[in-house]
């Protein structure tokens, strides 16, 4: 028994990634304290004379950040005071949804060892065929909103493909190529939005007809705001990729390609098509997104505008780096992600003065360095170097296989 | 100076690399340190250069202990090493990479580089200690055993007075090691020791004064020079060790792969392979052997579909040429890459995963949808067991594995589908005698079975053991097939591009058209690759135009069967 308490204390010491993760999150807590508080020109002030009287400038800066903080965990957990105890959850996992699609679109192409940074192309384009499927054909209800998903889809995965095509058949490499993309695809948007085709006559801004309503997402729970199909979906997108991942022959290239394509192409492997599919895969998940942002539950006007990528495809590198590019890792990452835009808002409107919503953007930001920065978190902390406690196994090799034992259980 | 380890122990998790070892260096000698991969032999010099820090023991230079933090520290104790892979920047000249990182300039932090210095620095180490090398030479034009000579000169030129060689002779000619031999034997005469990392027997009875041999990390026995092979072998390996590849006479059968007018060009557009043929029998091995970079590689790589050709390589009567590496691995070839870490393995997966990087879409281990993770783990199991690969299970991943049982993966992977035709590039590079005898018999096995089995190795060793026939290759062409009980001699004045008794007619012919290889082949071969290299390309492009348009059709036409 105390054997297995000792071999559990060395698991929580050691800078493995959960651990890591774990003591990333709170480092970003303790800077976005810090944040809080010098934002704050009332308790900036009680510093000034904290040499004084202490007790002010203690007192109060922990009531501002716990304070905060614990407005956070309302907006994103658990509210025990509002009628609706469970609002904040969906409020939470509603956010996460779109997150979700975006880390699988980021996640599946990194294993491929490709960097999609053009989740916003694809997201935007397979909003474009999503949008227009919705106000234009007319269709009972469930055929609608599925002919709806899956022309997102296939457009996202048009321009995912595209990406991969290049970089197959003339060597394009895929960072700058989707780059220019989502310049093209941000015009392309532009201009569609203006044309008579796409703009709403009834509105003078620039802004699309609306998606009829057959066309929206069908609520799971809820009234407002809606847990909806998408959630549905976006778990089976978990478990699909990874299936696809760890089970399918198509993963299975996928990964060899990633990890040695020279040794892949030497085995029949072909990495042109490989790289294909791994970017139709992307885009098409990135078109998913696309469907929730048009015809979900976050837009309200359910018509596309010119922001209506929202940073998601961006976004989405960030969720599959903190999730180690796996399934369940980007899904909980996303759920993190989710929670803390939830939890920012009702904070934004609930504390007084007010905290920004800029404070969570930082709090995810600083998240990502110290989990892209393992070292720094095991210096600050004395963590113990995975290395030496896991063995012979190549550095390299031990992070993912850490994450591997650590997550995939939770499947 | 005198340098002793003593009593060093390193551990990577439950592993021993090293376990309490001792040496001791003296002045003056050239210690042989010979071992099995994965014997703990790099781990051991990475700690003397102050990569690894061990877990215990000692490192004394002089009688006084040393701590070496980082090889900076270890190079201020006057050692150095030349690794097996080189670390020179191959754009710059040879002597911007001697002086890099200690930089002379004149006019202060932002001034100009000291050429001329350096340049004369370079001069006179090199005059000193009788190893000529060009300062202003580009490093990526010299050939490998020049690199290494400057890869020597750089050590010297940080004073080095012990110099470790890891593993140098693996990347040479036989003439090329007897020359780096020479060079060993000067320092040792202007008083430098030499700690000389090989697992090749004869190379350490040739040039060694004291051997120590290490197996699983621990100093199981010094001997003498004047060993026998065999005793060297049996202590390194722990058990007796058949030098010779035993292998009864065969008739060949019928013709099973026939190869025509093949024409590869390599990566820059160069004639690699320029009109080979020949004819690879059933229940034959075919040696291809040669100095490295003479085309074998773009050989191989053609017939396994890797690499675009001309001509023709009929296997069974089924065009290679032209068809994609998947369709020809479809005819049933079996192919060991001759590196392993660029082509043959996959770091990240296990063993039991690149097992079957080439089959995992087809039955018995997956389908064109999903794996079959059962089978996997089972083949994996198996073969761990079959090729005695050395490792915790068959999940754990190739890049932990050293490097010999990296190898066997790979071959095991080769043989594992009962192949039509075996295409082996050095099937034993960097593998220890142990597991060198295995390989080696796995491939007469198949050979005695009926197939017919393409060899390629820079060993000239490996090719007369294993050989049925043997085909030198020189500058892309074959310039002679001999039978295996060729003198190393002969086949060594064929690998240097002279014409050997046994030289088909053809091909000595070619080479009577130019006298000078004969009579200067170092000085002219330089400007003579660049003759040759500049000549037939453009030449070579215009009959390009109608040769590719046959070449696409056969491919078409292979790639149609080959879905069949």
């Amino acid at each position: 028994m105390s054997n297995r308490l000792k071999r559990i204390l060395v698991g929580i010491t050691t800078a493995n990634t959960v651990t890591v993760t774990v003591l990333a999150f709170a480092l970003a807590l303790v800077i976005g304290g810090i944040l809080m508080i010098v934002s704050d020109q009332h308790l900036l002030h009680e510093w000034g004379y904290v040499t004084s009287v202490p007790g002010d400038a203690f007192r109060d800066s922990w009531d501002k950040v716990s304070g905060g903080y614990a407005d956070m965990f309302k907006g994103a957990v658990y509210d025990p005071d509002a009628p609706q105890a469970l609002r904040p959850i969906e409020n939470t996992i509603v956010n996460a949804t779109p997150l979700v699609f975006a880390g699988l679109a980021v996640a599946v192409p990194f294993r491929a060892g490709l960097f999609n940074i053009g989740g916003q192309s694809q997201l935007i384009i397979g909003a474009v065929g999503a949008t227009w499927i919705g106000f234009t054909v007319s269709l009972p209800l469930p055929l609608h909103v599925l002919l709806a998903i899956v022309v997102g889809m296939l457009c996202g995965g048009l321009v995912g493909g595209l990406i991969g095509l290049l970089k197959a058949r003339f060597g394009a490499h895929e960072v700058i190529s989707s780059i220019m993309l989502n310049n093209i695809a941000l015009g392309v948007l532009a201009w569609l939005i203006s044309t008579k085709a796409f703009h709403d006559p009834k509105r003078q801004d620039a802004i699309s007809k609306p998606v009829k309503d057959s066309a929206l997402l069908p609520h799971i729970h809820g009234s407002s705001p809606e847990v909806n199909l998408s959630t549905l979906l976006a778990i089976v997108a978990v478990v699909l990729v990874w299936w696809l991942m760890s089970r399918s022959t198509l993963g299975f290239r996928l990964r060899a390609v990633g990890s040695n394509p020279d040794a892949a192409n030497t085995a029949g492997i072909s990495v042109a098509r490989t790289q294909v599919y791994a970017m139709l895969i992307a885009g098409a998940l990135m078109g998913l997104v696309a469907v929730t942002q048009v015809t979900g539950t976050l837009s309200a006007s359910h018509a596309m505008t010119n922001t209506l990528d929202n940073g998601i495809g961006f976004t989405g590198i960030t969720v599959a780096l903190l999730g180690r590019g796996k399934p369940v890792g980007v899904a909980l990452a996303a759920l993190l992600f989710g929670a803390l835009n939830a939890g920012g808002r009702v904070m934004e409107a609930s504390t007084q003065p007010t905290v920004p919503h800029d404070v969570v953007t930082v709090l995810q930001a600083v998240i990502v360095v110290f989990v892209a920065a393992p070292m720094l978190v095991q210096e600050i902390f004395r963590l113990r170097d995975v290395r030496r406690t896991r063995g012979g196994a190549a550095p390299s090799a031990a992070p993912p296989a850490a994450v591997d034992s650590a997550v995939e259980p939770v499947v | 100076m005198r340098l002793e380890l003593r009593g060093i122990t390193k551990t990577f998790g439950s592993v021993a690399a090293n376990s309490a070892i001792d040496l001791t260096v003296e002045p003056g000698e050239i210690h042989c340190l010979l071992g099995e991969n994965g014997a703990g032999k790099s781990t051991l010099m990475n700690i003397l250069y102050g990569l690894l820090t061990p877990d215990s023991g000692e490192i004394v230079v002089d009688g006084e202990a040393r701590e070496f933090k980082s090889p900076r520290d270890a190079i201020a104790a006057g050692i150095g090493m030349v690794h097996q892979h080189f670390m020179l920047v191959p754009v710059f000249t040879v002597a911007e990479n001697l002086v890099l990182g200690h930089e002379e300039s004149r006019g202060g932090p932002l001034g100009w580089l000291d050429r001329r210095k350096a340049r004369q620095d370079v001069k006179e180490v090199s005059a000193r200690y009788g190893l000529p090398v060009d300062p202003d030479a580009l490093v990526e034009d010299l050939p490998v055993g020049v690199q290494q000579r400057v890869e020597i000169v750089k050590a010297l030129m940080r004073d080095a007075e012990v110099l470790i060689l890891d593993e140098p002779t693996a990347v040479l000619t036989p003439q090329e090691t007897e020359e780096l031999f020479t060079v060993m034997r000067g320092l040792k005469a202007a008083g430098k020791s030499v700690v000389f990392i090989t697992h090749k027997l004869n190379e350490v009875r040739a040039v060694a004064d004291r051997i120590t041999v290490i197996r699983r990390g621990k100093v199981v026995g010094d001997a003498e020079p004047t060993a026998t092979a065999r005793e060297l072998a049996s202590l390194m390996v722990g058990r007796d060790v058949r030098l010779v590849v035993e292998k009864e006479p065969r008739e060949p059968g019928e013709v099973a792969l026939r190869v025509q007018g093949l024409k590869v060009r390599d990566d820059r557009g160069f004639l690699a392979v320029d009109d080979v043929s020949f004819d690879l029998h059933a229940g034959e091995v075919l040696g291809i052997a040669g100095v490295q970079g003479n085309g074998q590689t773009e050989l191989v790589e053609a017939i396994t579909g890797l690499r675009p050709a001309e001509g023709s390589a009929l296997l069974r009567g089924r065009e290679l040429v032209g068809a994609t590496p998947r369709q020809v691995l479809r005819q049933g070839l079996g192919h060991v890459p001759e590196d392993r870490q660029h082509d043959g393995l996959v770091p990240d997966f296990s063993i039991a995963e690149n097992l079957v990087l080439d089959e995992a879409d087809r039955a018995p281990f997956g389908n064109a949808l999903m794996l079959d993770l059962d089978a996997i783990a089972k083949n994996g199991a198996d073969r761990l067991a079959e090729f005695d690969i050395r490792a915790e299970s068959a999940q754990t991943p190739a890049s932990s594995l050293s490097g010999g049982n990296q190898q066997k993966v790979v071959v095991a992977r080769a043989l594992q589908r009962d192949p039509s035709l075996l295409v082996a590039s050095q099937p034993t590079r960097g593998v220890d005698v142990g597991a060198m005898e295995f390989i080696h018999k796995r491939i007469i096995e198949q050979r005695d079975a009926g197939k017919p089995v393409l060899i390629v190795s820079t060993e000239l060793d490996e090719i007369t053991a294993l050989s049925d026939r043997i085909a030198v290759m020189y500058r892309g062409r074959i310039v002679g097939i001999v039978p295996p009980d060729t003198s190393n001699e002969e086949l060594g004045l064929l690998m240097a591009g002279s014409v050997g008794e046994d030289g088909s007619g053809q091909d000595a012919a070619e080479l009577e058209a130019e006298p000078e290889a004969e009579t200067e082949p170092e000085a002219q071969s330089e400007a003579q690759s660049e003759a040759e290299a500049d000549v037939p390309a453009p030449r070579a492009a215009s009959e390009e135009a109608p040769a590719e348009m046959s070449a696409a059709d056969s491919a078409e036409e292979s790639s149609e069967t080959a879905d069949e």
